[in-house]
């Protein structure tokens, strides 16, 4: 292709990036070394329908006159990222100088908020990923060798859990862990314990979310599988059977290197949506047993406190977690486009 | 003392007051609040006007919308119901404007308790009262020849006799899921103990405080009689536990006692038991471990004098004292408005306010405080750590917080 061409052919889409992705990054940049100004406090007499007493406010016109004359806020450098909220690079150090094991080291981590959701959030991301992606593909292989008549009510059962809105899921599943809803009674029946609650133990919430995240996207991996599996090289197969492959030796074999690329592609999404779960831990209300980054974003912009420069770093340092995840497999793509040259 | 003092002044001003006018009105109004039966009713009367549009959207998600909603020039809502907690946030914002012209001109019947004044100015028109106090099982109680607590001592010890004798595995309820619910409740047990939440006139915390400690330390002790999901369990969720039976004894708002046992499938014995009494003391404080509250509504600043002067009629319109001769709207809440005369439901925050409770801190820093405490407590109340520590844990979320928004140096 010309340059001339590319460019006139790129140019919609780059206009969209920057517009819509590069924009936004930048703002939020911008966001998070930046912070309210330092509001002028003032002690007035307030009256309400129970006392009139002294209280401490804000002088808005003091402070208007702040905000008016530096609209941006005042600029704060790193201190967002590193204060207690976010790397807590203060509290890190003092937590690695005074615990005496490696233990206790990564208990005291555990107490601050950044690196509590990055625990939960790996965890998430690792065992869901691999997870959905088997259970996509074993879906998808059986799907595949059933009858065309079966195959349509079968592929439209399987991705009922896609269809499903996340947060009423999620709901859903809450309560059927509740320890009278159906999975809590059973858990407790079977383990031969009546006061066993899902709810009120971080590893069992742990694994609810887990189960949660595989059941809601294998789905997706499903799909795309089940689309490469359309695509198979029958030649191939027939030149196995032949040779006297069994069935699991073709799945080995071929079937599988086959929709390798489709793995890297589910892989790659997968990834990116699993670090940024949110709606299970808002729908299991289990904000006490497991955060994620994302989650730390809405407690921060939400209610009564609106810390938008907080959360305006979590989402960079998200942001930054995502490059940092998908960078084995950008530098993968890469390579092999080198080689392609 | 104070409110009744006001409903009996009200009763008389309603005699001189009760021409029905009709509300007319000539600019656009758009009202954003909180969702429950006594904020429905004051939407829907304010609704009534003619002459222009009146919309209302009212969510129990109302905070994480009012202020973007208010910010914009022209802003989208004319007028937000917020209570003593929330105004904060739009104070802070600066996104309501006084409302003392408003008042001289259409303000007319206002009781003086019902506005709202900071430094002088009206910021907002108070309607209802609201506080935390204790419902119980009066069945089950007489059962074991109990009486009714008040204080938490007293409050466990009748759990633990529920308990023993059977009646309930976990008899007591209570609102503790983390976040917003878990703070408050902390909130009320740490004022019962005469904590002081900041050193007088700074944004200091002073929470990790012996009473801070006593307060976590009678929390869980309360927890041990509770359902083992209660970090999970909002005010929904306490109720329905009270509804289906399980709980005797709970703390519970007065806005939602009312209408508690009036759903569908309550068991007899729980309607018939179902009791509301004043909020409890602990520690042997005088003060009680409890808030009170107000609902009012706001004017935006943001928008046109006249958009400005027919919110002002539509709200007035939304509280005007004809309502108060509706029995059902009189039971939705402890109202403000003249002519109220208090209905059984109400004798727990009658009794909240008689017994000196303190309101809920109207600071601009208390958000952040709260915040903080609803979610640095739940280590603690799953026994991971100390109380010292989670209230250290507390005091640092909250001065990262503070410092980010400029309270702190």
């Amino acid at each position: 292709m010309k340059h001339r061409t590319f460019f006139w052919f790129f140019l919609p889409t780059g206009l969209a990036m920057l517009l819509f992705i590069a924009a936004p990054i930048v703002s939020v940049v911008i966001q998070s070394v930046t912070a309210q100004h330092e509001p002028v406090l003032i002690t007035v007499e307030t009256c309400t329908p129970f006392s009139c007493t002294e209280e401490t406010t804000i002088d808005q016109e003091a402070t208007r006159e702040l905000r008016e004359a530096r609209p941006l806020g005042r600029f704060v450098g790193l201190d967002i990222y590193l204060d207690r909220g976010h790397l807590a690079v203060a509290e890190v150090a003092e937590a690695w100088r005074t615990s005496d094991s490696i233990g206790a080291f990564f208990s005291e981590l555990g107490d601050l908020p950044f690196y509590r959701a990055i625990g939960f959030t790996l965890t998430y991301t690792f065992t869901v990923t691999p997870l959905l992606i088997i259970l996509g593909m074993a879906i998808a292989l059986a799907v595949n060798t059933l009858t065309q008549k079966l195959k349509g009510v079968v592929i439209f059962f399987s991705l009922l859990p896609m269809i499903v809105t996340p947060l009423v899921g999620s709901l859903i599943m809450f309560w059927m862990i509740d320890n009278r809803g159906v999975l809590g009674n059973f858990l407790s029946w079977l383990v031969n314990d009546p006061d066993l609650s899902v709810k009120a133990s971080t590893p069992l919430m742990w694994i609810a979310l887990i189960v949660y995240g595989v059941w809601h996207s294998a789905p997706f991996a499903f799909v795309v599988f089940y689309a490469g599996l359309q695509t198979l090289p029958e030649d191939q197969i027939e030149a196995s059977q032949i040779d006297g492959a069994t069935r699991w030796q073709q799945v080995r074999y071929i079937v599988v290197p086959h929709l390798m690329p489709l793995v890297t592609f589910v892989a790659l999404i997968q990834l990116m949506d699993n670090f940024r779960v949110f709606e299970p831990i808002v729908g299991f209300n289990a904000s006490a047993h497991a955060t994620s980054l994302s989650w730390i974003i809405f407690n921060d912009m939400g209610g009564e406190t609106r810390q938008l420069s907080a959360a305006a770093a979590t989402s960079v340092l998200t942001i930054l977690g995502v490059a940092i995840l998908l960078s084995p497999v950008l530098v993968r793509t890469w390579r092999d486009f080198k080689g392609k040259m | 003392m104070y409110l009744k003092t006001l409903t009996t002044a009200g009763a008389l001003a309603v005699l001189s007051a009760t021409t029905a006018l009709s509300c007319e009105i000539s600019a656009r109004v758009s009202i954003v609040g909180n969702e429950f039966p006594a904020i429905q009713t004051v939407g829907a009367g304010a609704q009534e006007c003619t002459g222009a549009e009146v919309s209302t959207n009212l969510t129990a998600d109302h905070q994480q919308i009012n202020v973007a909603g208010m910010s914009g020039n022209p802003a989208e809502y004319t007028s937000a119901i917020i209570a003593n907690s929330s105004i904060v946030a739009l104070m802070n914002a600066d996104v309501i404007r006084p409302l003392d012209d408003l008042v001289e001109a259409h303000g007319e019947g206002l009781n003086r308790n019902q506005l709202i004044t900071i430094n002088g100015q009206v910021m907002a028109v108070a309607f209802m009262a609201n506080a935390q106090h204790l419902v119980y099982r009066s069945d089950v109680l007489d059962q074991l020849g109990l009486d009714v607590p008040t204080t938490y001592e007293e409050m466990l010890a009748a759990a633990e006799a529920i308990r023993e004798a059977g009646l309930m595995e976990n008899p007591v309820g209570g609102a503790y899921a983390a976040g917003w619910n878990l703070a408050q409740e902390f909130n009320n047990m740490f004022i019962g103990y005469g904590g002081q939440f900041f050193e007088p006139g700074t944004a200091e915390p002073t929470v990790n405080s012996e009473a801070g400690v006593q307060a976590l330390e009678m929390m869980r002790a309360l927890s041990e009689y509770m359902n083992p999901d209660f970090l999970t369990h909002d005010s929904n969720a306490t109720n329905a536990e009270f509804r289906a039976g399980n709980v005797a004894l709970m703390n519970m708002w007065g806005s939602r006692a009312a209408t508690l046992v009036t759903a569908d499938g309550v068991p007899q014995e729980v309607v018939d038991g179902f009791a509301i009494a004043g909020p409890m003391t602990v520690g042997g404080g005088d003060i009680p471990a409890t808030t009170l509250w107000w609902d009012g509504w706001t004017v935006a600043s943001n928008i046109s004098d006249e958009e400005a002067e027919a919110t002002f009629i539509a709200m007035m319109n939304g509280i005007r004292p004809e309502m108060m001769q509706d029995e059902d709207i009189r039971t939705q809440a402890v109202w403000l408005i003249p002519g109220y005369e208090p209905t059984p439901a109400a004798v727990g925050v009658f009794a909240a306010a008689e017994m000196g409770s303190v309101p809920y801190p109207m600071l601009p820093y208390m958000g952040l405080m709260h915040t903080a405490l609803g979610a640095e407590l739940t280590d603690f109340m799953q026994g991971n750590e100390s109380a010292e520590q989670a209230l250290a844990d507390v005091e640092a979320a909250y001065r990262a917080a503070a410092r980010e928004q400029g309270y702190l140096q």
